[in-house]
């Protein structure tokens, strides 16, 4: 009895990690600029796809992975660049459809450059199962579980410590006033896609060695990333990763305890239910407009 | 910034264009013209560019070749995208402007029904590769198609559990069309075979894990096998948290998954999973004696030699249409609708890399259990069952 609970436990903190991977991604950008970036869920597969691409070249392993993750980078600034910058003074309703354009327009390419194949990807050491209490899991999911961990305590001391991210703080709250400061708003903005392509790549890497990767991938991760950042309050990081566990635990729970043909209504169930009675999510504050 | 827009405009007159000169050929009367739409792009586009790979190929063949009846074989594909909705107008066009002959088309189930109305009403030779037993069942007098049915898969794996003394079975399905009918079928089919289901759990559309469901089948009183509903990235998946959760009871699949790269994305988790395959896939493991031995490996090796990829059952699909079609014409000694489609139905013991076709007024398919071999996977490869 409790190793099926805890059987159920690994499967959801293993996914539940991977939403809050990108439900942080979301807000990231949604911080800098109230956009809500739909193309995330393509980061996630250009990590997968780029990384399972170069290992096929003959590339080692960190090496591939390493590239791909600039890559993914690289192709976040591009995004701002040149569909969001451009666009910058348009309502942003208009950016958030740029940004679903350009989603499918990323996965289009990645389809006629790579293939419409399922790829797979070697899991990072092994793929002995490991026994605790009755319930096995792989070591790909203590990679995710460690991953996720150090690239919040990494996004924490970014956030707090450096020039940089404290500027994209106070962009958040109040752009005009940080022009004033001083702050180059436009770089906080390409930063901002810069380090939540860089999650979205992150993601999109660890999984793939559990989920397969192929060029739709990208699309229910994505969604379910959103699902956790809207749950978590959106634009709370760290509502953004309790919302992803949250997510991904009770789906499994779910799957495991109730009927598995709910699961995925789970995830949108609690959004409605949240949006209800907590319109600003779970660790969202009240706004509070000064008159 | 406007010239580059100007540019894309340009490209996409330029496709257009070509896209509309491309299937205009000789003049009606000197050739015989086979009709096609297929998912050439799209989600099931790993259904249809094998199957246009394959038809192309072989018109090609054939013409070489000397033709049929002394006529040049003439193609028209079009891309349907996988999509009932653009079908349609597809199938119009080519009964109605393109005045073909006969169609051998519709990559998907979907596709294909939506175009039953306007063939039976035109009254036109159709010869679908969707893969559901709705195509053909009930019968309608145009409509024929090759692929296997799931009902015949499951009845295929029924037959082996039965052998090894299995009734109480976990079923595991996903959420897409083959799942669902496949599904559908082992609730319906499984009373009457003896075998009864334990636990019957689904999973949703690109799911990454399914280790909760599995866990369930796995603690199911009285369990003796795991069998999957499934297609895609997701058969790999299902075998990998599979062996990770060392459940230790029999695996079945359907064709679903008889792919190679089911077996290389499993990562291992493969191993001993059972399932009923086309010869084709298994071909290199046929005995010599076999009787689909000769025309299968002759199309593996003509498609892997032409496009440089791996086989897939979907190719050998339209393989099988076309074949079909071109005896029931030479039979018929003209492109007389009516004689052909007789001629079709008159189909006989056709050795094709689906299985042996033998149709009748009743049976617009003419595959039965037999068409397909069990195999299980070992060594990272296919073994022939006995």
């Amino acid at each position: 009895m409790f190793a099926e609970l805890l059987q159920f436990l690994f499967s959801g903190l293993t996914v539940g990690a991977i939403y809050a991977l990108v439900g942080l991604g979301f807000a990231i950008i949604y911080n800098a600029s109230h956009v809500i970036n739909f193309a995330q869920g393509e980061f996630i597969m250009l990590g997968g796809m780029a990384t399972v691409y170069f290992i096929d070249l003959g590339v080692p392993m960190p090496v591939a992975i390493l590239l791909a993750v600039v890559l993914t980078v690289i192709v976040g600034f591009a995004l701002e660049k040149f569909a969001v910058e451009p666009a910058r003074d348009a309502p942003i309703v208009t950016l958030i459809i740029i940004t679903i354009g350009a989603s499918i327009f990323l996965r289009g390419s990645a389809q006629v450059i790579w293939d419409r194949n399922f790829h797979s990807m070697p899991a990072f050491s092994g793929s002995t199962p490991i026994l605790i209490g009755g319930a096995s899991i792989l070591p790909q999911s203590l990679w995710i579980l460690g991953s996720t961990v150090a690239i919040v305590i990494a996004l924490h001391l970014f956030f707090n410590r450096t020039m940089m991210g404290k500027a994209i703080i106070a962009t958040s709250h109040n752009p005009l006033a940080a022009q004033l400061m001083g702050i180059n708003t436009r770089m906080v903005l390409l930063m901002s896609f810069g380090l939540s392509a860089l999650l979205g790549s992150c993601a999109g890497i660890l999984i793939a060695p559990i989920s397969l990767t192929y060029t739709g991938v990208g699309i229910m991760l994505g969604l379910k990333g959103f699902c956790a950042a809207v749950l978590g309050g959106l634009g709370k990081p760290m509502g953004a990763i309790a919302g992803g566990l949250i997510v991904g635990i009770s789906e499994a729970m779910t799957a495991g305890y109730l009927s598995s043909a709910y699961k995925d209504a789970v995830a949108f169930i609690i959004i409605l239910a949240v949006l209800f009675f907590m319109p600003n999510g779970l660790f969202g504050g009240r706004e509070t407009e000064r008159v | 910034m406007k010239s580059l827009f100007k540019w894309v405009g340009l490209m996409a007159l330029g496709t257009v264009a070509a896209a509309g000169v491309a299937p205009s050929g000789a003049q009606a009367g000197d050739t015989i013209k086979i009709g096609s739409f297929l998912a050439v792009t799209g989600g099931a586009s790993f259904l249809g560019d094998p199957e246009k790979k394959t038809l192309e190929m072989y018109v090609d063949k054939i013409n070489a070749d000397g033709g049929v009846l002394g006529k040049k074989l003439e193609l028209i594909v079009y891309d349907s995208g996988g999509s009932p909705k653009k079908a349609v107008p597809f199938a119009k066009r080519l009964i109605n402007d393109d005045k073909v002959d006969i169609i051998l088309a519709g990559s998907t189930t979907g596709a294909t029904m939506a175009v039953i109305p306007v063939v039976q009403k035109a009254g036109i030779p159709f010869i679908s590769f969707g893969g559901a037993g709705v195509i053909i069942n009930p019968v309608k007098k145009w409509v024929f198609k090759t692929p296997h049915t799931d009902t015949l898969a499951v009845q295929k794996i029924f037959t082996d559990m039965k052998a090894r003394g299995i009734s109480k079975i976990g079923l595991l399905s996903g959420s897409g069309g083959f799942d669902k009918s496949c599904r559908k079928n082992v609730q319906k089919l499984a009373p009457g075979a003896g075998i009864t289901l334990v636990a019957d759990e689904t999973h949703g559309k690109g799911d990454t894990d399914m280790t909760a469901q599995i866990t369930k089948i796995k603690n199911a009183a009285g369990v003796q096998a795991m069998m999957y509903c499934g297609f895609g990235a997701a058969t790999s998946i299902v075998a990998k948290n599979f062996k990770q959760l060392g459940v230790g009871i029999p695996h079945y699949q359907t064709h679903g998954s008889a792919s190679k790269s089911f077996i290389k994305n499993a990562d291992g988790g493969a191993e001993g999973v059972r399932l009923p395959a086309a010869a084709l896939v298994v071909v290199d493991a046929l005995p010599a004696s076999h009787k689909q031995k000769k025309v299968a490996s002759a199309y593996k090796k003509m498609y892997e030699s032409k496009t440089g990829s791996e086989i897939s059952s979907f190719g050998g699909h339209a393989y099988d249409g076309l074949m079909i079609a071109i005896e029931a014409i030479k039979r018929a000694g003209s492109t007389d609708k009516a004689a052909v489609r007789t001629e079709i139905e008159k189909t006989s013991n056709f050795i094709g890399v689906d299985g042996i076709y033998t149709m009748s007024p009743t049976d617009h398919l003419g595959l039965d259990e037999a068409s397909f071999v069990m195999v299980e996977v070992s060594g990272g490869d296919w073994k022939m069952l006995k």
